[in-house]
């Protein structure tokens, strides 16, 4: 089924009834199998009322309840996002896509914290969402650029991610799923947690690798993927030419303390056996030679 | 968000954190002034900038006398201060802080940072306190302890005692270590945050811990639901550049490079500055414009790359997705004939409508260089800041 998504997940959006929320629940519920997918929206003072045909709810909880949605996808504004995630928590979703920029950290501390040892998983905060092309899209990424296919996507970037797609699809090929995990610097699922997914996925064949400065979840991704990881990877890091202890516009791409280097990530990803490139117009090249020499 | 020493301490002392008695400064006058309320026979003179180092470039005296004090006062404010941290052109002093001054019998080192890979608040702490602590850290990793705090729990009593142990704080002042600890992460939660290093905190010679020096970073995101820190904000010591930027909503660094990028999204403007380098030039900035490049931000990104006087050239790097390329290149088209651009102009247009907007483009009859990929782009606009270019009026003025 790909990895996390597919035509059969049905989702609820918290924050659906705000501007960015209803443009997006109508750009998702035109994608592919949208129509089926997106199935209610959650605001407890709109509660009754409904989106173009789509029910909204006054808690998560009783969402899933009425429609047996296990995923949500959250554009609530930063004050109040974290609160939003927690919610669906607490409801035992599967998944929470938050969309949302500009969560303060120590709110994500807090959430975080709260979802240890519970099943739901987290894309974001700050993130472009979840793809699985031809199937169904969270998020607000374009759907027009994919196209099913067997090539796994896991970036920290939105547009940068798109660009890859684009770069895949000149070489013919097409994704599994795409997920953008977010520029924050405390988040949901990581590298890692995605890499494993696409390990474990029959259909999945390869994996686009696609970090930036800061953090070092590139480089946990790295050693574990030299340990454990059965299908090629390629990666690419943006932000060799950053400065020190600069914020480079997402809150979590910053080099400090000497830490978190483009240089230092892609060391270690290719000591891990990791293919890389320097240069981000050869990401889908890359992906190309390293499926033929699998 | 950065403030000043003074500004910290001063939230420090509401949180119940002992720090020495001192008062802000921007005159020789009332530093003398100062330092005859404060009283005592010796006081600190600190310069007050955002960044750290200060001791190393002189921002930091103590004077034994009033005249002592007139005399640094004088000599520090209005100079500029150079410090490993300030890179070569340095900061000028408008402030100094005047504070009495302390008997120190030893020094330690404590920091509340956010730790990403735990996803947890970390309390540094060390004995090694004054010293740099990223020395500290490379040379004996073991002098620092990290205690990973639950954010659901906090930071508890026990813990507080064992960290202070660890420090070397001696049996007397535990008590005063363990309420100083649970006051400081009350503080690092309390204004969201991202940073608070004491280095040193001291233990004086009467047996009291107090904290020489404070620094504070604060989360942007957060600054919403803090009002009265979000005031504390001294514009002077950023780059009015980026300060301007940030205005209109654009995420801006200037960097020292020739080529100009204007992007939309950070990841793709951090790949767009690799690419240029990767192709022998140099960017001359970041910039994200942003999931809406309209007209008006793109004119001010134009104005804002053309301060730089080493400005070649500009790429334009935009995948279109929500963000139609059709709207994007009408702006660019605008925005540069608005600014009069009078350096070659290479625009990548990808994603939605980027037909139509290359059609717009090369309708406009400006002298656009069009690219149909990243490599492309960065390529020709390399090869495009080469040409020296001539006396000749700009073509863009219509």
């Amino acid at each position: 089924m790909a990895i996390l998504i597919d035509a059969g997940s049905r989702v609820m959006t918290q924050g659906m009834t705000g501007r960015t929320g209803q443009f997006h629940t109508r750009m998702c519920r035109e994608y592919a199998n949208g129509r089926n997918c997106f199935v209610a929206g959650v605001n407890p003072k709109k509660a009754g009322e409904d989106f173009e045909g789509i029910p909204v709810y006054a808690t998560v909880r009783e969402a899933k309840q009425a429609t047996g949605a296990t995923v949500s996808v959250v554009y609530v504004p930063p004050p109040f996002a974290a609160a939003a995630i927690d919610e669906a928590v607490d409801a035992e979703l599967d998944l929470v896509v938050c969309i949302t920029e500009g969560i303060p950290v120590h709110d994500m501390l807090r959430t975080c914290r709260r979802m240890e040892g519970r099943r739901t998983r987290l894309i974001g905060p700050n993130c472009p969402g979840i793809i699985t092309p031809d199937e169904i899209k969270i998020g607000i990424m374009p759907g027009h650029i994919h196209r099913k296919g067997r090539v796994g996507v896991v970036s920290r970037s939105g547009t940068l991610t798109y660009e890859a797609v684009a770069q895949l699809m000149e070489q013919g090929l097409g994704q599994s799923t795409c997920v953008g995990i977010g520029g924050d610097p405390v988040n949901g699922l990581r590298h890692l947690d995605v890499m494993r997914l696409f390990n474990d996925d029959d259909e999945t064949d390869a994996v686009l690798m696609v970090g930036e400065i800061g953090g070092s979840d590139e480089e946990e991704c790295a050693r574990w993927i030299r340990d454990h990881m059965k299908k090629p990877v390629v990666g690419f890091i943006a932000g060799v030419t950053a400065p020190p202890d600069r914020r480079m516009g997402h809150a979590g791409a910053v080099i400090s303390g000497g830490k978190g280097t483009a240089q230092e990530k892609l060391a270690v990803m290719e000591a891990c056996g990791i293919r890389t490139t320097r240069n981000p117009a050869e990401m889908g090249r890359l992906l190309k030679s390293a499926l033929k020499a699998a | 968000m950065k403030i000043h020493e003074y500004q910290a301490k001063a939230i420090l002392r509401t949180f119940g954190v002992p720090v020495p008695e001192g008062v802000a400064v921007s005159s020789v006058e009332e530093a003398v002034r100062g330092a005859k309320a404060l009283g005592g026979g010796t006081w600190a003179v600190k310069a007050q900038i955002h960044a750290g180092g200060r001791g190393k470039g002189g921002g930091v005296r103590v004077a034994a006398s009033f005249d002592e004090v007139k005399h640094f006062a004088g000599k520090m404010l209005g100079m500029t201060l150079i410090t490993p941290q300030t890179g070569t052109q340095g900061r000028v002093v408008r402030l100094l802080l005047v504070e009495r001054g302390v008997e120190i019998e030893r020094e330690f080192y404590l920091a509340l940072v956010v730790d990403r890979s735990s996803r947890r608040a970390c309390l540094m702490a060390s004995p090694e306190g004054g010293m740099d602590i990223e020395e500290v850290a490379m040379r004996t990793p073991e002098r620092i302890r990290r205690v990973f705090i639950d954010p659901l729990a906090g930071l508890c009593a026990s813990e507080a005692d064992s960290v202070a142990r660890g420090m070397g704080i001696p049996e007397s002042a535990l008590g005063q270590a363990r309420s100083l600890l649970l006051d400081l992460y009350r503080v690092f939660v309390g204004t969201d945050a991202t940073l608070v290093e004491i280095n040193p905190l001291i233990l004086t010679g009467d047996g009291r811990l107090a904290a020489l020096d404070a620094k504070m970073s604060f989360d942007d995101n957060a600054l919403f639901r803090h009002p009265e820190i979000a005031a504390l904000r001294d514009i002077e010591e950023e780059d009015p550049v980026e300060a301007e930027a940030s205005g209109h909503g654009l995420s801006y660094i200037p960097l020292d490079g020739s080529i100009g990028c204007l992007v939309n999204g950070a990841g793709l403007a951090m790949a767009t500055m690799d690419i240029i380098k990767l192709y022998g030039a140099s960017p001359a900035n970041f910039l994200d414009v942003g999931g809406g490049a309209t007209t008006e931000k793109v004119t001010e990104a134009f104005k804002l790359m053309l301060r730089s006087s080493r400005l070649k050239a500009v790429l334009v790097n935009i995948f279109g997705g929500i963000m139609k390329c059709d709207v994007i290149a009408a702006g660019v088209v605008a925005a540069a004939r608005e600014v009069g651009l009078n350096v070659p102009l290479v625009v990548r247009l990808q994603g939605t409508h980027a037909d139509l907007g290359r059609k717009i483009l090369a309708e406009s009859g400006l002298p656009v260089i069009s690219a149909d990929s990243m490599a492309d782009a960065a390529q020709q606009a390399v090869r495009a800041a080469g040409i020296p270019s001539g006396e000749e009026a700009s073509p863009w003025r219509s």
